[in-house]
């Protein structure tokens, strides 16, 4: 028998490794336009000691090691590109710990963001957590992996912000622990030493995070989604700016899209309020349509298109289905706010060079200080040609991204490319030193960030 | 597989693999898939499944036991279309069945299917059990041959072999008696009804069981059938319209709740009992009956009924579904989802798990054994427990 095979049998157990053409198959496809690549193995572990074996294992026998969450990231970010060892770490899913005056979850990272919704509404319905814009199957880890943000972006920033603190297998296979917790603690904080985006962002590349201390935010009794209707992109730096400056919106998002027709050409402005009582919403709502808002209503610029809707969790997956297709990818990038404009303009052109509806999407980050906005290239799975379309489309669009000062979120590795062309070389030579230091066989998630 | 074979080749393509399909209705975790809570790879996620299924279709891959093993271990249980956010959901378990027509056709299924399929065709049961012990399951009991009696008391294979199930069916059949219910049964002359044999993908034997129990049933004059199993009543339902059969069908606990309303059943007495329901997929989400088995638990006397928080429709399926109560393409491990379906019910703190249907009757009981709670949980059918028995 193979001795990877037999030693990973060893470590999960054999209902749990497969080196069989049905897993390799299933494990070497993403979901957006990525070529398939093949792992050699697919693994399940349930504990981190069991990730540190596999990790010291493959060090052993130099091959890759590609962690993997939700598979939601749609741009191959967890492909093994280099073939190896591709690891589901979604039986690691346990909510360990709640901590409802310290307003935090322990988690481990394989756990959905579906499940600790569930569980929050069940143990803790004053608390919520900032769910990513993606399917609930995605996990905590896997999000903050790519740097992730979420539908409390406006008043807390990026998912990855709202960090108290990681465990994570290094690619040399130790346990480490950052923040509190590595003094023996609780995971309230991720001090003493905050800087740990050695993880964040890197996509597993540089260590395999397994434990995760979230951050919980107040969850009002009352949540609404009032929609503001603009007609002319270049307006919406300023609507955003005089929203962000009153603070009452949850979250804030810009959405524009050829389909269905009545948001084509339109810009929805959906702003998500929330309130312990309707008095508190009803302020909202007077501190933004009468106050912030009014001269735009005034001027006939832009009108209220909906008020007091449910706040209900996007489904993003219908996306790949408006070509009866199975499949979509999106271009993320972080810009200013005041880049929208352009940044819709650049999205309905690409779009239309290669016939793919046209879908953008702005959430504000921050008080304003950056916007994630993104750009959704339908395809149709069964159809090389389309899945060919969009691709082109992604790089354009990438490539947009650049030259309107922009930087790409969660890059797929044409992306990754195109950053780190342009990136400072000392900059760069610091990424390499860091990827050296941690994992000097290169065997975690290699042919992502890597420095030439 | 030659493309124009596939019945779903327009549509296969269009799963995204986004994973809803994992959860119950209220997102409590990924689990409620039976197959991928047993097996935690992808491949055996439905989306996993559908990859596969159309990676084989196109020529991407080629079959193997263990794709044939994937493509079958799905029971059926429709929680992924309850979950689905597409539009082509209610088409989801269609589309593994149609690749196991085409695994049928081409004599590619597992083993175990096999000899579910093979003793079906030669003994009209999946067991192998001879046809003319089929009547054993009445015991001492003295019933009538249907013979023009309100009602046809269809057992079904299950509930005529299997040792368990024949207790359920002994209970019924003395609860009918006991209400004054016209009714009759087949006997010997009974055979499968075909039901997991079309979910297998053997759509010749499914036509051949349809049509042969159709002919009796006409030549005999049924016009009501009250079934044992969920699973029967789903295919005098769903499947055997198809074929020209048009019956009144009522499962059991329907026929209880009347017959409680009527005030010509008592119910029984059980003081101190605290209950809870494990749904049936064939009766909950195939048939969208989940009222009338609660409306007869709840009439026990002295008994709590407790909900699981997994429950209608989401909840998980024992998985014996599809035939996986014999085939087992599930069983081997703490993950198997009946004997997760125990625990689940031990955790609500009932002392009885209430079943209605013979399948989840015996994938249950074992379980229970199994995670050593048969003496902290009891399972028991409904008609045992209004009998009881």
């Amino acid at each position: 028998m193979d001795s990877i095979y037999k030693a990973l049998v060893d470590i999960v157990g054999s209902d749990y490794v497969s080196n069989r053409t049905e897993e390799l198959f299933t494990y070497s496809k993403d979901l957006g336009t990525s070529e398939p690549r093949w792992p050699d193995y697919v693994a399940a572990p349930k504990t981190a000691e069991e990730v540190s074996r596999i990790v010291k294992l493959a060090n052993e026998q130099n091959v890759a090691v590609v962690p993997l969450g939700g598979g939601l990231s749609l741009a191959g970010l967890a492909l093994p590109l280099k073939g190896g060892i591709e690891l589901d770490l979604k039986r690691m899913d346990q909510i360990l710990e709640l901590n409802q005056k310290a307003r935090y979850v322990l988690v481990e990272a394989g756990a959905s963001h579906g499940k600790l919704t569930a569980h929050l509404h069940k143990n803790a319905p004053h608390l919520m957590h900032s769910e990513p814009g993606a399917p609930p199957a995605a996990t905590i880890g896997g999000n903050i992996a790519i740097h992730g943000q979420g539908d409390l972006g406006h008043p807390y920033g990026f998912n990855s912000d709202m960090i108290n603190g990681m465990e994570v297998v290094l690619p040399t296979g130790e346990i480490c622990r950052f923040g509190s917790c590595a003094l023996g603690n609780d995971w309230y904080t991720l001090h003493p030493l905050p800087d740990v985006s050695l993880f964040m962002g890197w996509s597993g590349s540089t260590g395999i995070i397994t434990k995760v201390s979230l951050r919980l935010f107040p969850c009002k009794k009352i949540q609404e989604q009032d929609i503001f209707v603009v007609d002319d992109g270049d307006l919406i730096p300023d609507i955003l700016y005089e929203l962000t400056h009153i603070g009452m919106a949850e979250d804030l998002v810009v959405v524009s899209q050829e389909i269905p027709p009545p948001f084509n050409r339109l810009h929805y402005v959906l702003i998500n309020i929330a309130g312990d009582c309707r008095d508190e919403m009803e302020f909202k709502r007077q501190l933004m349509f009468d106050g912030k808002l009014s001269k735009f209503i005034q001027d006939g610029t832009a009108g209220i298109g909906a008020g007091g809707m449910d706040v209900e969790r996007p489904v993003v997956s219908k996306t790949s289905d408006w070509r009866k297709g199975g499949g979509f990818e999106y271009v993320g990038a972080i810009v200013p706010v005041t880049a929208y404009p352009e940044c819709y303009r650049h999205g309905v052109a690409v779009s239309a060079r290669h016939g793919i509806p046209y879908t953008t999407l702005g959430r504000v980050l921050g008080t304003g200080h950056s916007m994630m906005f993104s750009w959704t290239f339908a395809f149709n799975r069964a159809d090389a040609d389309s899945v060919r379309h969009s691709r082109e489309a992604l790089h354009e669009t990438d490539e947009v991204v650049l030259k309107l000062g922009g930087t790409l979120w969660k890059p797929a590795v044409f992306g990754q490319k195109l950053l780190m062309d342009r990136m400072d070389p000392n900059t760069l030579q610091v990424m390499k030193k860091v990827k050296t230091m941690l994992d000097p066989n290169g065997i975690m998630n290699p042919g992502n960030w890597e420095v030439a | 597989m030659a493309l124009t074979q596939y019945k779903y080749m327009d549509v296969i393509h269009r799963c995204f693999r986004c994973g809803y399909c994992k959860f119950p209705q209220d997102w409590e975790d990924v689990d409620n898939c039976p197959a991928y809570a047993r097996h935690r790879l992808e491949s055996y996620s439905n989306g996993g499944r559908l990859w596969l299924i159309r990676a084989w279709i196109t020529g991407e891959i080629e079959w193997s036991p263990h794709l044939a093993d994937i493509v079958y271990s799905c029971v059926a249980c429709k929680n992924c279309e309850e979950k689905c956010p597409l539009s082509f959901a209610g088409d989801i378990v269609n589309m593994v069945t149609a690749a196991r027509n085409e695994m049928v056709e081409q004599g590619l299924v597992p083993p175990p299917v096999k000899k579910f399929l093979e003793n079906v065709q030669l003994h009209g049961n999946p067991y192998g059990m001879a046809a003319k012990k089929r009547s054993e399951w009445m015991g001492e009991l003295s019933l009538e041959p249907y013979n023009k009696q309100e009602f046809l008391y269809f057992v079904g294979s299950e509930g005529a072999y299997d040792t368990r199930a024949q207790l359920a069916a002994r209970a019924l059949a003395g609860l009918l008696q006991k209400a004054g219910t016209s009714f009759g049964v087949l006997g010997n002359a009974e055979t499968d009804d075909g039901n997991e044999v079309e979910l297998l993908g053997e759509d010749g034997l499914t036509e051949i069981l349809a049509e042969k129990n159709i002919t009796r049933f006409n030549e005999l004059g049924v016009k009501k059938i009250i079934t044992l199993s969920p699973h029967a009543y789903n295919a005098f339902k769903t499947v055997y319209p198809r074929f020209g059969g048009n019956y009144e069908i009522y499962h059991y606990t329907r026929i209880l709740q009347d017959l409680l309303q009527a005030g010509k059943l008592q119910a029984s007495q059980m003081e101190n009992a605290r209950i809870t329901y494990h749904d049936p997929c064939f009766l909950g989400r195939w048939n969208n009956e989940y009222t009338a088995p609660r409306k007869v638990l709840q009439a026990i006397g002295g008994s709590r009924f407790i909900e699981m928080p997994r429950s209608r429709k989401s909840a998980l399926c024992c998985g014996g579904g599809a035939g996986n109560y014999f085939t087992d393409l599930l069983g081997g491990s703490e993950d198997s989802p009946a004997r997760i379906r125990a625990r689940q019910a031990r955790e609500t703190g009932a002392d009885i798990l209430a079943v209605a249907c013979p399948n989840c009757l015996s994938m249950l009981e074992d379980a229970v054994k199994v995670e050593g709670l048969e003496n902290e949980l009891l399972v028991k059918d409904i008609a045992e427990l209004m009998n009881g028995s």
